[in-house]
């Protein structure tokens, strides 16, 4: 299921109904990201998300779709905020329920790579000494291109 | 007249998140609109020229030489940044 919310949730309570929904399943592995307090030394006031509706919703769907494809997935759950958000509050949470834990450990980690990569969001981070919008990191796209090498157990196959 | 998003960045270089826009004769493609929406504005004019704006028409991602038409939504995208 995917999600994208503007207001608050409750990591926590999403946890435990997506654990009940996918009872059937040996491993659940979640994720969940939260607004910095400090960026670069700098204290961060706010974080404002801005979506294409209907555009990001897909394009989520279609990150989705490309972990289904590599790993078997019981149950998926992205949740995805939009508009203000103040440090500590809770920005992403993904929740992946498989047979072994594995897949969910992977599938839940690519999800988070390409969420961060791929997801049609921009945001902006209201800091202290100023505003900025956020592109990703070096990193964020090292980590993402990480999953274009054939998965480990295709190659032992 | 086709609409016009701007997302993230380019809002602000934009000065505005959306425009309807007529796009006359000689306004074929993506590229023809940049040029056009560039004319006045030196912030926007750059900020469009960047090689990590991609673009969308009526929801589906398209290349810079798109055709582009009055009834079209036409969207300009900054580098995305979700989690």
């Amino acid at each position: 299921m995917i999600n994208v919310a503007s207001e608050p949730f409750d990591p926590g309570a999403e946890l435990s109904a997506f654990e009940k929904k996918a009872s059937g399943a040996g491993a659940v592995v979640s994720f969940v990201g939260k607004v910095r307090a400090i960026a670069g030394g700098d204290p961060v006031k706010a974080l404002y998300l801005e979506y294409y509706p209907g555009v990001t919703e897909r394009s989520i769907g279609e990150i989705e779709a490309k972990a289904r494809q590599r790993w078997e997935i019981e149950d998926a759950l992205i949740i995805h905020r939009v508009g203000a958000l103040e440090p500590g509050e809770p920005i992403v949470m993904v929740c992946v329920a498989s047979a072994h834990r594995r897949e969910a450990f992977e599938a839940a980690d690519f999800l988070m790579d390409y969420l961060k990569t791929e997801a049609m969001f921009w945001k902006k981070e209201i800091r202290k000494s100023g505003e900025a919008w956020i592109e990703p990191r070096k990193e964020d796209y090292k980590d993402a291109a990480r999953w274009r090498h054939p998965a480990r157990n295709d190659e032992e196959e | 007249m086709a609409r016009i998003l701007f997302f993230g960045k380019l809002a602000d270089a934009a000065g505005g998140r959306s425009r309807d826009w007529p796009l006359g004769e000689a306004t074929k493609t993506i590229d023809d609109l940049v040029s056009a929406l560039s004319a006045k504005e030196d912030a926007l004019a750059s900020a469009l020229r960047e090689k990590s704006v991609r673009f969308i028409i009526n929801e589906m991602i398209a290349p810079r030489d798109a055709a582009i038409s009055d009834e079209d939504e036409i969207a300009f995208l900054p580098p995305v940044s979700g989690g």
